[in-house]
């Protein structure tokens, strides 16, 4: 067992690692620079590539071009460059290529508080790039957990050919914690699934029977076919049938949104016999824990619901906790986006409220107490 | 092109191509098609990576790992491919718009980078795909549809854009000179490096009809009398260059190669250095 002192960006790449990374391209960015430092330096020694690209628009498409070519591949951005990585996001989506897109996310819009926390990208993670379609986004909220999800975010984006992005918070991935990495951890790691057919008879984007997503074969590998961001056939070529486009844009929908029972997690405490639920994530959940424990000792039956798998939603659960409780708090450091999906499922059955910080300032667990408090007495 | 040729290279099952009739991709892209033949290359080997514009759809007609990426992007997603795997013969399919307006940036770090990467940019002097607007070839006082009185701009000199950038590489060709535009294409994959090759083409349909050009015969006999062969080129006195272009290889010069560089490094780590 070796017990490490880890910033959570260097548990990032250390995750990365473990689930086969051997791809990274990028452009720097605070917060999340020390993921391009700490992969400049690792890759090399075990075969692996790094590159630094002109901007993040080229960042995330040499990403894509490495997992064409059979790579796993990662990149990492905050705040404006994941602004700049959203074409190239739904050209993953599209061509269904595996990948992971790290946005250690900082205050916004614009420039904004360079180096100050924010948790403003719930939306843009969901929406950012343009038209419809589903994404996977996942966001951890320990260093330990930060290696866990790292693996986790690349073995979705392999079952599920898709870009999956891991937000963190500036908090979490410049803070320094312990963790224990088993020697031998033998924790899950998965492949995409390529093609063993004789290659005239491969078809590039047709789900087998029984699979979830298109084996896909590397550049190279002797199955030559086409790559487009155009909507396409089976066979991956362009195709303007609206019967074409229908199969395919509901199948990039549903192989997300029909395997919520696998790719949903989140973490519940103290919420068997509550009566109110705090909804909090990433860095401000742990505010949210230590807020739970104080209202508790003050007589507040109040719980904590804390999603990790962010997008797609855990309506199922959303759902579930607005027929149970009184009351739901949504606490998030932006101005009330995670709190839209919470009021859309749970706000059926419950009131929610919402609180936010948008200036930089961590929300503490005073913070929260006093507002839960307010609000009760109110 | 002789049948043989499109059997063996095209993917006939898709073959009812977008391009209109007159168009000068076809010839280009018949030129790539000869230069891989002459090299011998494996099919399983080539990568042939485009952006967007009429330019761009080439690759969806060639038997080889193809990918048609987003508008000016191709370079970005080819550095990918072709350090993440070496030995593919990566070719990137453009156009003037793709390369040097959206994806000037890449343009320039790829040649910078120097990475053993041959680009062909289909230049007609304008945005075909969208209908004829200017591009950043369009030259000075011609016309589009965004530039209906006239381009102010200046127009770029793509080939000394690229080998100021790095390219080891350059030359520029036209399809009416396709032999020899095949001939630089060849040289330019041979090269172990950024190869940056500018094929003169035409867009009849639009710069061609905005711009009083004629038809698609009298577009190309423009092109074969106003280019002039290196050689000539250089005997030929300033006065006289006036409206023409030289075409022919510019520019060649060996310097280390990116992805080699990369590999040495990993060796590096592999010898315990
Ligand atoms: C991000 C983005 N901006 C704009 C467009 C629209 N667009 C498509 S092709 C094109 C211009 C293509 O011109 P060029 O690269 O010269 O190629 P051609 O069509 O002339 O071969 C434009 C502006 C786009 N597809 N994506
Ligand atoms: S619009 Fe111009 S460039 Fe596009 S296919 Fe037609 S002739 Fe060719």
């Amino acid at each position: 067992m070796a017990i490490k002192l880890m910033q959570g960006n260097e548990a990032c790449v250390a995750g990365a690692l473990k689930a086969g990374m051997r791809f990274y391209a990028g452009y720097p960015i605070t917060p999340s620079t020390e993921i391009a430092e700490i992969s400049a330096e690792a890759l090399p020694k075990v075969g692996g590539k790094f590159i630094q690209m002109e901007d993040e628009i080229a960042g995330m498409a040499a990403t894509l071009g490495g997992s064409l070519a059979g790579l796993k591949s990662m990149t990492a951005t905050s705040g404006p460059g994941f602004s700049l990585k959203q074409e190239n996001i739904g050209y993953g989506i599209i061509t269904e290529t595996p990948c992971v897109i790290v946005n250690v996310q900082r205050s916004g819009p614009s420039t904004g508080l360079p180096t100050s926390p924010a948790q403003g990208d719930i939306l843009q993670a969901r929406w950012g790039t343009h038209g419809d379609h589903s994404i996977i986004a996942l966001y951890p909220s320990s260093v330990k957990e930060i290696y866990y999800t790292t693996i986790r975010a690349f073995n979705l984006a392999e079952k599920y050919r898709t870009p999956v992005i891991l937000l963190l918070d500036e908090i979490i991935g410049h803070m320094r914690e312990k963790i224990e990495i088993p020697e031998n951890d033998d924790v899950e790691i998965i492949d995409r699934k390529v093609p063993t057919c004789p290659p005239e008879e491969y078809k590039a984007f047709k789900v087998k029977e029984g699979d979830i997503v298109p084996e896909m074969a590397g550049f190279g590998t002797g199955y030559r076919y086409h790559v487009t961001g155009l909507v396409h056939d089976e066979t991956g070529f362009p195709s303007g049938n609206e019967l074409v486009a229908d199969k395919l844009l509901n199948r990039l929908i549903d192989k997300i949104e029909n395997n919520k029972d696998d790719i949903v997690t989140y973490d519940e405490y103290m919420l068997q016999d509550a009566e109110y639920a705090i909804i909090s994530f990433g860095a401000i959940a742990r505010s949210a824990k230590a807020a739970v424990d104080h209202l508790r000792e003050e007589g507040i039956k109040v719980g904590l619901f804390r999603p990790i798998t962010i997008w797609p939603s855990p309506d199922k659960q959303l759902l579930e906790l607005g027929k149970k409780m009184k009351k739901i708090y949504v606490i998030e450091m932006n101005a009330g986006q995670y709190f839209l999906e919470v009021d859309r499922l749970a706000g059926k059955h419950t009131t929610v409220e919402k609180y936010g910080k948008i200036n930089g300032e961590i929300i503490t667990p005073e913070d929260i107490v006093s507002f839960v408090k307010e609000d009760q007495n109110a | 092109m002789p049948s043989g040729l499109v059997n063996q290279y095209f993917r006939t099952q898709n073959l009812a191509h977008i391009w209109c009739p007159g168009c000068g991709n076809g010839i280009v892209t018949r030129a790539l098609v000869k230069a891989i033949d002459a090299l011998g290359l494996d099919k399983d080997d080539v990568c042939v990576v485009s952006g967007i514009g009429c330019s761009s759809r080439a690759p969806g007609y060639l038997d080889f790992n193809t990918l048609h990426t987003t508008h000016g992007r191709a370079l970005a997603f080819a550095t990918g491919v072709k350090l993440a795997n070496p030995k593919l013969n990566v070719i990137v399919v453009t156009g003037d718009g793709d390369s040097s307006a959206i994806g000037g940036n890449h343009l320039i770090h790829a040649a910078r980078r120097n990475i053993d990467i041959t680009t062909i940019v289909f230049n007609n002097n304008t945005y075909g795909m969208t209908g004829g607007q200017y591009s950043p070839t369009t030259p000075t006082g011609d016309k589009g549809t965004t530039a209906p009185y006239g381009n102010i701009d200046a127009a770029f000199d793509l080939c000394n854009l690229a080998q100021a950038a790095g390219a080891s590489y350059v030359a520029r060709g036209t399809i009416y000179a396709a032999n020899q535009l095949e001939k630089n294409i060849i040289d330019g994959i041979k090269n172990k490096g950024f190869s940056f090759i500018e094929a003169m083409t035409t867009c009849p349909t639009y710069y061609g009809r905005k711009n009083k050009k004629g038809n698609a015969v009298d577009m190309v006999t423009y092109l074969k009398e106003h280019a002039i062969n290196k050689i000539a080129w250089e005997k030929l006195p300033e006065e006289k260059k006036v409206g023409k272009f030289v075409i022919g290889e510019l520019y060649s010069s060996t310097r280390p190669e990116y992805t080699e560089q990369y590999d040495r490094l990993i060796d590096s780590f592999k010898k315990g250095v």
